[in-house]
């Protein structure tokens, strides 16, 4: 079967490389790189696939007591669209890290990691119940946790890594709840069809919902918990930033194209549960919108070049997963009618133009900060526009997608989403979109005139050489996925990730037009012909202080809750249940003073002579009395 | 005579031949090493069958009707399996120790192995005490403290176990004395569970001795607040006794409550305030337990408590009493077992190299020690749970079987239940502090170790591709277990 090769073939690569990373050495990478190609290949027939075969049994997972979780692959136009974005990406970065990676001794272990995330993410996008897709939801978890950590003799990686998988944790506890409630809810099946249609007419969850929609709110929100941590929503998104601790093309694939949109691919598949809970279609829309516009406000006053697209990448997530709470609310008012579920979510059209330009960006960071040999501070770089022409013009394209300059794939997504915004009813929602992108527009040109224009501010800048053609290949060919993606001509094999028609409204045309010039207007203004920032606000510099928030709470409850339990423990639990009786039994008598003593032999002795004593009693006296 | 009297008698026959001046190594390894061969043997000889298999009975009191007899099901088979398996790897890793290392571990694997596959309640519990003792003189003699600390120590763990034996003998016996209704006493466990399916005892008195056996069983399993015992012990137990006492013996409470207490006593496990009581002390393990890990400041007391507090989860198993739930149990005591021994094998191997598990003074190990690093990394990813290794499926069975009958109302049990999903969140936080603390970060403190000879990482590897194998194949296991619990 097509698809199982798609799971089965970076399974056996990772198990490969695991198995024999020693002895394969630079075979590794040649195994990984070329599971990625063949990956490709196998997705673009999964594509064509003409018909939705359904959700299929694959493998056997767990089939005990009426319980079955199964290996189920669902093809449908979501999960084939996905997997395209998954693969082919996927490969370019493979072949990208040929050249990045080409110095690091440890490239065995970094390419069998990058087949491990391979195998999870694919496990994701091909998931059919919920359970499998908690199964590789843990799994991308484990393998970002060995990719950022992937220097982990560097402390800040060190951190990063477990940080992230942490703060994924929690979120996880909250999808698997989720899970749980309609796992009980709809009688032990929690495939995504079966649980599509209980939500309709008739159907178990269907009359949950009238009697009790509060459980429906509730499992809409553990579920989306899942997606807060994985897509790093606020208040989880603390962990995302740090993950940049990790190589760069690891970044691109994972912590920006793929990986991180995995939550709004979920919650897209689960979009009927947000329809069927207004007030969860408002809290979803709302956590969205507070991420987009908080990280946007963050980016503005970073210098790290990874860093500011980590924070964008977070605030085009808030984009994505505020359009999923919006096309719900959107649906609830009777806007469109049509099922939230139906290929074309402007959610889903914008992860996939995201997917491609935000991994251009990375991988043009990466070149960059390749060629100044691991500088990445943008303040020290400068006037790299002549010394890196390609990556300078495809670092352009990335930028202009991502403000939405109009003809650019991130112009029509991001149309599609404030269109979304728009018919939601919650102007809030709108302005704060148009906000964002008017921020969105002021960053990136910010970033794009600091580290391309100008003069080289240090030598490393100066020194610096266009990067080698296994680098800028990936790059140019995703440069060429930014222009067209939003375009027919991909949009039709590719139908799930198109809404079927963007209707033109007026106002939200002239709006994402206002703030994309305000913003790049702006930014021209401050920072043309700067070497040090003109602006300085330590509020957003400094996250929002979010991260000494969360370190004061953990010292507060968890260390000080832990200190006490422990006391606590000693002093009860030991001194009661074990001091006491003993005291009491010192007390009494003579027989005690062997237990001081430490006769250890002795005492087991007794021991032994009791059980039997006692077993003899039961056994043969005890009858006799009954007679 | 029945296979599996082969299975028992073996490591015991071992054990009298090291101590009778046979050569230590070869004659434990080999003795182990075909016992592994003998269970799996078994194992898949019983595939697809049902109900208990290679049953030989030999009489040895008429009344009350006592007798040698064995036999085994899935679950007896799974747990001898991992019996067998530990074993392997616990006799494998000691290296230059006096005999009594390979005599004790053998005594202990042959208790356990007699204890899994015997079906009379009297041999059941004797073969288990037969564990313990080697267990308690293990600790004192050759225990890693001081001589006061280490005989404190295993004082406070033979008064622990001592007292909760005999809580448990006392429940056991007026189990025996009730379903014999003043006829002629049996101690054949399908005789007395045939009783408890024609002449139920009253519900009330079910109860009763339900709880007095799960304090005695539970004491037994480090069941809170009668767990004080095990971290100390487990933190200074030789290598092959922790591995041994905390990967087998342990889950011999758990089995006795699935084998014993719950098929004489269905109902008495479903009363309110016996279930609810359950539900407190386990909440004790897992949050609690949870907590004082976090605040652990050495690798053994953290993996001491924090196999305590994973016994929660299987405890939350009988707490909720779904086929579903006690078929995860089964699958999470193998999967505990077998992660915990793996990653108290390679604890005991860091403490001979670099004679310190304390985190302050470590720091950067992988860079030295990659393989063994890896190695670590599947007992810690295991334990915490990631899907692909053996635990995760034995804690999903669990959380969906107290699920499985949700209706709308969240009962204490899915209290609980969320709360114990807390907990594997803790954890995460604690083991991944301990990996990151004593694996990553710059090899500056001053100690560092090397990868083991080839050779010396047999048993490692073994129970690693075990966690994997059976993570990714659960089914394999669960397939033993064809009929309900």
């Amino acid at each position: 079967m097509n698809a199982g090769i798609l799971l089965l073939l970076p399974f056996f690569s990772a198990l490969l490389i695991l198995l024999g990373h020693r002895q394969l050495k630079g075979a590794a990478v040649l195994i990984s790189v070329g599971s990625s190609v063949v990956a490709f290949l196998a997705s673009l027939a999964f594509l064509a696939a003409e018909d939705n075969e359904g959700t299929k049994m694959f493998l056997p997972f767990i089939d005990a007591g009426g319980f079955r979780v199964g290996i189920d692959i669902i093809s449908d136009k979501q999960s084939q669209g996905m997997m395209f974005i998954v693969t082919f990406i996927g490969m370019l970065v493979h072949v990208f890290s040929v050249g990045y990676m080409k110095d690091d001794d440890a490239r065995p272990r970094f390419f069998g990691a990058l087949s491990l995330f391979m195998f999870s993410m694919t496990g994701i996008v091909l998931a059919g119940n919920l359970f499998m897709m908690f199964i590789f939801w843990e799994l991308v978890g484990l393998s970002s946790y060995l990719l950022i950590g992937h220097w982990y003799d560097k402390v800040s990686a060190a951190e990063a890594c477990k940080k992230a998988f942490l703060t994924n944790r929690i979120g996880d506890f909250g999808f698997m709840i989720g899970i749980l409630i309609l796992f009980g809810l709809n009688k032990g099946d929690v495939s995504f069809d079966n649980l599509q249609d209980a939500f309709v007419q008739g159907g178990a969850l269907f009359d949950v919902q009238k009697a009790n929609p509060g459980l429906i709110t509730a499992a809409a929100l553990c579920i989306f918990m899942g997606a807060v941590g994985k897509s790093a929503q606020f208040p989880l998104h603390v962990w995302l930033p740090d993950a940049m601790e990790g190589p760069t093309p690891v970044s691109a694939l994972i912590h920006a194209a793929t990986m991180v949109a995995a939550g709004v691919y979920m919650m897209v598949r689960m979009s009927f549960i947000v329809t069927a809970s207004p007030l969860a279609a408002e809290i979803i829309a709302g956590i969205g919108c507070v991420t987009a516009l908080m990280a946007a406000l963050m980016a503005t006053q970073q210098n790290d070049i990874k860093r500011v697209l980590a924070y964008s990448t977070l605030s085009q997530l808030g984009y994505m997963v505020m359009a999923v709470g919006a096309v719900a609310m959107a649906a609830q008012h009777g806007n469109h009618g049509a099922h939230a579920a139906d290929p074309g979510h402007p959610a889903m059209f914008h992860l996939y133009t995201h997917a491609f330009f935000k991994a251009m960006l990375f991988l043009g960071s990466g070149a960059v900060i390749y060629a100044c040999h691991h500088e990445q501070d943008i303040w020290k770089m400068g006037g790299l526009r002549k010394h890196m022409p390609v990556t300078f013009w495809t670092f352009t394209i990335g930028t202009a997608a991502l403000m939405g300059v109009p003809l650019l794939s991130g112009f029509w997504s991001k149309e599609a989403i404030l269109g979304a915004a728009f018919d939601s009813g919650c102007r809030i929602l709108f302005v704060i979109g148009a906000a964002t992108a008017a921020l969105t527009a002021f960053y990136m040109t910010r970033l794009w005139l600091v580290a391309f224009f100008g003069k080289p501010r240090t030598d490393s800048a100066h020194h610096a050489t266009e990067a080698p053609m296994v680098m800028i290949l990936p790059l140019a060919i995703l440069a060429i996925f930014s222009v067209i993606s939003g375009y027919d001509i991909l949009a039709t094999p590719l139908q799930a990730m198109k809404p079927p028609h963007v209707e033109g409204h007026q106002t939200v045309f002239w709006a994402s037009l206002i703030a994309l010039l305000g913003g790049t207007g702006a930014a021209l203004r401050l920072y043309r012909g700067k070497d040090t920032d003109p602006v300085s606000i330590k509020l957003f510099a400094n996250k929002f202080y979010i991260d000494e928030i969360y370190a004061v709470i953990v010292r507060a409850c968890q260390d000080r809750v832990v200190w006490i339990v422990t006391a606590l423990e000693r002093v009860f639990v030991d001194g009661i249940v074990a001091r006491l009786p003993a005291a009491i039994a010192a007390r009494i008598g003579a027989a005690t003073r062997m237990l001081q003593g430490g006769h250890l032999q002795g005492y087991t002795f007794l021991l032994g002579g009791g059980v039997i004593a006692v077993v003899y009693l039961v056994v043969f006296v005890l009858p006799r009395l009954g007679h | 005579m029945s296979i599996l009297e082969i299975i028992i008698a073996l490591p015991l026959i071992a054990a009298l031949a090291v101590w009778a001046g046979a050569p230590a190594r070869p004659v434990s390894l080999g003795a182990t090493f075909v016992n592994l061969a003998l269970v799996l043997f078994a194992t898949v000889q019983y595939a697809g069958k049902t109900g208990l298999a290679f049953t030989n009975s030999r009489p040895i009191l008429e009344n009350p009707a006592m007798s040698f007899a064995v036999g085994a099901d899935g679950v007896s088979l799974i747990l001898a399996l991992l019996t067998t398996l530990v074993m392997l790897a616990a006799v494998w890793q000691i290296e230059d120790r006096p005999d009594i290392f390979h005599i004790a571990s053998l005594l202990i694997g042959g208790g356990a192995l007699g204890a899994f596959l015997t079906t009379d309640v009297f041999f059941i519990y004797a073969f288990h005490e037969l564990a313990l003792i080697p267990t308690f003189l293990m600790i004192a003699l050759h225990g890693r403290a001081e001589p006061a600390q280490r005989k404190a120590v295993a004082w406070k763990t033979t008064i622990y176990l001592g007292a909760g034996s005999l809580v448990l003998l006392a429940g056991l016996a007026w189990a025996v004395l009730e379903f014999s209704g003043g006829a002629k006493l049996t101690f054949d466990l399908e005789a007395l569970r045939n009783q408890a399916r024609l002449t139920p005892l009253p519900v009330d008195k079910q109860a009763q001795i339900y709880f007095v056996l799960l304090v005695g069983f539970g004491t037994l399993v480090s069941l809170f607040p009668f767990h004080s015992w095990a971290a100390p012990a487990y933190a200074t137990a030789p290598t092959p006794v922790a591995m041994l006492h905390s990967g087998v013996l342990k889950k011999f409470g758990l089995y006795g409550l699935l084998r014993i207490a719950l098929p004489l006593l269905p109902q008495g496990a479903q009363v309110p305030w016996v279930q609810n009581a359950l539900l407190l002390m386990l909440l004790g393990n897992i949050l609690v337990m949870g907590l004082v890990t976090i605040h652990a400041h050495r690798l053994d007391d953290t993996l001491a408590n924090s196999s305590v507090m994973h016994m929660g989860y299987i405890f939350l198993a009988f707490a909720a009493g779904t086929d579903i739930a006690l078929k995860g149990a089964v699958l999470l005591m193998f999967a505990h077992g077998v992660s915990i021994a793996l990653i108290f094998g390679l604890c005991g191997r860091m403490r001979n190299q670099l004679g310190t598990l304390e985190y302050s003074k470590l720091g950067g190990l992988a860079a030295h020690a990659p393989a063994f690093t890896v190695l670590f990394a599947f007992g810690v990813f295991a334990s915490i749970g990631l899907p692909g290794l053996t635990n995760f499926a034995g804690e999903l069975m669990i959380f969906a079987g107290s699920f499985a009958g949700f209706k709308g109302t969240l009962t204490h049990l899915h209290w609980t239940v969320i709360l114990a999903l807390w907990g594997v969140v803790m954890s995460a936080v604690y083991m991944l502090r301990a990996y990151r603390g004593i694996f990553h970060g710059g090899a500056n403190t001053g100690l560092f170790m090397i990868d083991p000879a080839l050779s010396q990482r047999v048993p490692f590897i073994l129970l690693a591709t075990t966690l994997l194998v059976t993570g990714c194949c659960p089914w394999l296991l669960l397939n033993l277990m064809k009929t309900a619990l």
